[in-house]
């Protein structure tokens, strides 16, 4: 009746688990009961859960990515404090059975639930504001992409308390993954966590990538769009060129363990190199698309509190052009220990090397954005001189490994993982939450706090550095990674360090958790100087998105803007807005569904189902995820429109804050 | 002079944790290779990385929005000096490293046979290469040497100053053959085989692991390798054909023996797996190499004598060589 789930599935007899369950749960009642009290309920469910507004979407993954990121930081913290401990015979307190799922889980969560759920999060919200768009081409098909990412994370968090997580790391390596040698449920967790995540992935791909080509505002020529959207383009390109290989690679994995066959089995002519060839073919781009969006947001912000327009805008452009063909012919250098031919191995290593080009050029014009500019430290700001540095530092340390006769010592030790953190923290995570900081006031109209948010950066900057800097160096001491106890008296020393890095690295959050509670309690208190009147926040906004008030109306433009060049808001600013001659016309807008999460409701179903081998549960879900899209697709009541009144309404109030703003100049 | 060039690379982290840091301080000439390598990228990075991180934080400094003495210019996003720079600078640099790259992966591709003129150099040339055999296993690693008939569990013993032609498989999931001191590491396959060429260069015991992450015991995957001068390598040898060894097994290792040994820890969730002990055989069956590869091809193996696959007959006597049904392929 229920597969194999047993009672004994569940690990109440581990404290660890056990704690961290009750710790979630009180949280879990304690924001119920809140909800409850407050009487929230309809409002949630009306409001946000059933939306289909790109803004909303966009906060809403970027909520889920923070909660992520808590629960990768609480794992990265365990592996830390573990590896401080587990020394000269000391066991530690995460015998391997453990330690394997929490290295697995951090790196699989931090990848797909946190980094890729802000990435979706930030092109919601920022890329139809910056193109002039009132939404996304598919509006409802964005909805499902969300409730896809939001399932693969429930599913990851689900297997912390019934069953378990695979150990196998984020990239489920073969043949250890396979039934063979891993019987239990939690590599199929972690299958079906970034199988249907994945297949959100590919949609939201499909969707900006419409989007950006078919939705643009009159006259906006590819060459005139914001960076962030440029850059946001390349990704999705390379989404739409890999997530499929990462669907089909993981779905071959399913049938060597659903089905016993031998894609990547030890026997019967499966290849674990097929699998690794695979994986990477998808895993090195994902890397890629996960930091040219950071690049993007980096280019905006710097031209934004430089005063000044990003220094070679096409430059820009082209470097991440050359970077996503690049990205996409580099994956052997994940393996140039496997025992390919010399001449592989250098093609892959020489192609390698030449991302560094066009990335290095990136950096340079960051800087030349800077020359001559006037340069306000203010939030955003910070992340982007710490990330200049540490990203320069990671990307010569990879340039180092993109050296074969480098990496065959380099591969798979404690030096690789200091590298691409340094690349993932100071790059992708720097990047996303500048870009945080940066179009928070747009959101909800007013600026998060800026000294919690200078105390995360110093945190994060120090405490980046005293945790990974300590493993480049074991790394040359020729310590590998995923060790979960050693008796090596050289690494011992610098692992204590990279423990202190990671109690730095906690207040670091802890700052960024306050800046948002912060945040919330102004909104209650409706902040009286932070609040927003002009919709340009920093007063030197350049794009699009800072033309409407914030909080952005919910149809975004009550006109389509008229596009005259690169950096239209600056342009009018400078001449002058023109009076707008076009009367107001009723908007078309989607309406809300409550399909979505009801898609949402029986893709849970399903994966858990298959996890845990209970067919009948897997079949109502596939029905009722079927169900759900035939009605929607018979559904013609889909759309609205948003009367003249209320349109003219919002923008005569918007009009009287500007004018009552200049006046107070 | 020369001497202290060698030290050089190594001094910062010398001067930091005073103790040996495998990689720059390698034992041998391939191990070698890969620091050069490594600090020679390093150096050459560093020149660009340097002054970028210091421009950074100069222009940030200098640009400052308070600092209104510094010139402004609003509307400055161009320039076709710079850009030239900023192009044709790293592009300079890659392909100066491209150079490098090139002609190190193809001078220490760990398939090829140590070259001669590196052999040359570690006087080497006339010694003759010594063959060996690795086995992963869930989680130990077994070392058979076919020439001298003999294996070992969890110890690799090697002659300083002589090739070393290592055959790598796995006998369970993937893992890495890595000896941080000797340099370049090489996967472990199940069913396939691989080859590294290294050399010891100075007597001494060195660290080696399992670099790819294969389960519970991984942590306690490691090896000890000794390097030893060539007499004191062949008496060790007599040592274990003799079975004289604290180390050493009752019994000889063959095919009706080798399950016993290959069979995994019994894995419990609260505790790691307990790490094997060293092991000595005395008496290696010297087709047992071909055999475990073959148990993953139906029976087919690559024949060592003359590169074609061919069928192991599993149930050949213990030291039959493999019989030649030539499938031809
Ligand atoms: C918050 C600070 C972080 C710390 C202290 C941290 C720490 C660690 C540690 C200790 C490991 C395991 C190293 C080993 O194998 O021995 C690891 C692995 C990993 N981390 Fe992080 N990490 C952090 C943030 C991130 C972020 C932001 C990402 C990605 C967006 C990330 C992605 C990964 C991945 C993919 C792995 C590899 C997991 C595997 O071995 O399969 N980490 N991290
Ligand atoms: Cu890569
Ligand atoms: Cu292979």
């Amino acid at each position: 009746m229920l597969g194999k789930l047993t009672l004994s599935s569940i690990p109440y007899d581990v404290p660890i688990l056990v704690g961290t369950f009750i710790g979630v749960a009180v949280i879990g009642i304690a924001v119920l009961a809140a909800i409850t009290y407050f009487r929230k309920w309809g409002y949630l469910w009306r409001e946000w859960l059933t939306t289909v507004d790109h803004k909303k979407l966009g906060v809403m993954y970027i909520v889920l990515a923070i909660v992520m990121l808590l629960r990768g930081f609480a794992d990265a913290f365990m592996m830390r404090t573990q590896l401080a401990l587990s020394y000269a015979g000391n066991p530690g307190y995460l015998p391997p059975h453990h330690y394997d799922q929490v290295f697995s889980a951090h790196g699989t969560i931090m990848i797909f639930f946190m980094a890729m759920a802000f990435m979706t999060g930030l092109f919601n919200f920022v890329i139809p504001l910056q193109i002039g768009a009132r939404d996304v081409a598919f509006p409802f098909l964005n909805s499902v992409s969300f409730y896809m990412t939001l399932v693969g994370a429930v599913l990851i968090n689900v297997s912390l308390f019934i069953g378990e997580f695979s150990n196998v790391g984020w990239l489920g390596y073969p043949p250890i993954s396979e039934l063979q040698f891993n019987p239990g449920v939690g590599v199929d967790y972690y299958i079906w966590a970034v199988q249907i995540s994945g297949v959100g992935t590919l949609l939201t791909g499909v969707n900006f990538f419409t989007t950006i080509v078919k939705m643009r505002a009159p006259g906006m020529k590819w060459m005139q769009m914001p960076v962030f959207t440029w850059t946001s383009f390349y990704a999705i390109v390379m989404i739409l060129l890999t997530f499929p290989v990462l669907t089909v690679t993981i779905a071959l994995l399913s049938l060597d363990r659903y089905l016993g066959m031998h894609f990547f089995t030890n026997d019967g002519g499966g290849s674990v190199m097929l699998y690794l060839n695979l994986i990477w073919s998808w895993g090195h781009p994902e890397v890629y698309i996960l930091i040219l969006p950071a690049f993007g947001v980096f280019s905006e912000i710097a031209a934004t509190f430089s005063g000044k327009p990003l220094f070679g805008y096409k430059t820009m452009v082209y470097a991440s052009g050359v970077i996503t063909l690049l990205g996409c012919l580099v994956w052997v250098h994940h393996f140039f220990t496997m025992g390919a031919g010399a001449d592989v191995n250098t093609f892959f290593g020489i192609m390698t090397m030449f991302i560094a080009v066009p990335t290095g050029v990136k950096i340079f014009n960051w800087l030349f954005t800077m020359y001559k500019g006037r340069v306000r430290f203010e939030g955003p700001m910070n992340w982007i001189v710490g990330f200049m540095i540490t990203f320069s530092i990671g990307g010569m340390t990879g340039v180092m490994m993109a050296m074969p006769a480098a990496d065959w010592v380099l591969h798979n030790s404690l030096f690789l993982v200091a590298h691409f953190h340094n690349v993932i923290i100071g790059g992708v995570f720097f990047g996303y939450i500048a870009g945080m900081n940066y179009w928070f006031p747009k959101v909800f109209g007013y600026k998060l706090r800026d000294s919690w948010g200078k105390w995360a950066f110093r945190c994060w900057f120090v405490g980046f550095y005293l945790s990974f800097i300590p493993l480049y160096i074991v790394g040359l001491e020729g310590m590998t990674r995923r060790l979960n106890h050693y008796d090596n008296p050289n690494w011992h020393p610098w692992l204590l360090v990279a423990c202190v890095g990671v109690f730095v690295l906690a207040v670091g959050v802890a700052c960024q958790v306050g800046q948002l509670i912060c945040a919330i309690i102004d909104a209650v208190h409706q902040k009286r100087d932070a609040l927003d009147a002009t919709g340009d926040n920093w007063g030197s906004g350049r794009t699009l998105e800072w033309s409407i008030p914030s909080p952005v109306p919910h149809y975004n433009f009550a006109r389509l803007p008229t596009v005259r060049g690169l950096d239209t808001f600056h342009i009018e600013k400078e001449l002058g807005r023109p009076t707008p001659v076009e009367s107001l016309k009723p908007i078309h807008m989607p309406k809300y569904s409550v399909l979505g999460p009801v898609i949402g409701v029986f893709t849970f179903l399903f994966g858990f189902a298959m996890v845990w081998h209970i067919w009948w549960m897997a079949i109502i879900g596939l029905l009722g995820v079927f169900a759900a899209m035939v009605i929607r697709s018979a559904d013609l009541d889909i759309d609205f429109y948003v009367p003249v009144e209320e349109v003219r309404a919002d923008e005569e109030a918007f009009a009287k804050r500007i004018s009552a703003a200049q006046a107070a100049e | 002079m020369k001497r202290l060039w060698r030290l050089f690379p190594a001094l910062p982290a010398l001067m930091l944790s005073g103790c040996t840091v495998d990689l720059l301080q390698p034992d041998g000439p391939i191990g070698e290779g890969n620091r050069d390598m490594m600090v020679l990228e390093f150096a050459i990075m560093m020149c660009v990385v340097v002054p970028t991180c210091i421009a950074t934080l100069f222009f940030a400094w200098k640009y400052r929005a308070s600092n209104t003495k510094a010139e402004y210019r609003p509307n400055w996003s161009h320039s076709n000096a710079v850009e030239v720079f900023i192009w044709g600078m790293p592009i300079a640099i890659i392909a100066v490293l491209s150079g490098f790259n090139y002609w190190s992966t193809h001078y220490y591709d760990p398939y090829r046979s140590l070259p001669k003129d590196m052999l040359v150099r570690e006087h080497a040339e006339n010694t003759k290469p010594l063959t060996i055999e690795v086995v992963a296993i869930d989680w130990k690693w077994l070392f058979i040497y076919p020439e001298q008939g003999i294996a070992t569990i969890n110890e690799l013993d090697v002659p300083t100053k002589t090739p070393l032609n290592l055959h790598i498989t796995s006998d369970s999931v993937m893992t890495s053959f890595f000896i941080p001191q000797l340099g370049s590491q090489i996967y472990s396959m199940a069913g396939m085989e691989t080859q590294l060429h290294l050399l010891a260069r100075n007597p001494g015991v060195l660290r080696g692991e399992a670099a790819q992450y294969s389960g519970p015991g991984f942590s306690d995957m490691k090896f000890k390798t000794i390097a030893l001068p060539q007499e004191q390598f062949q008496s060790w040898v007599e040592n274990v054909r003799n079975g004289s060894s604290q180390f050493a097994s009752h019994e000889p290792l063959n095919l009706q023996t080798y399950p016993k040994y290959a069979k995994p820890p019994v894995v419990r969730e609260s505790v790691a797996p307990t790490p094997s002990p060293v092991i000595y055989f005395g008496e290696a069956q010297s087709d047992l190499f071909q055999h475990i590869i073959a148990k993953y091809n139906n029976g087919m193996v690559r024949s060592i004598n003359n590169g074609k696959i061919m069928r192991m007959d599993m149930h050949a006597a213990s030291n039959g060589a493999a019989s030649s049904s030539d499938t031809g392929m």
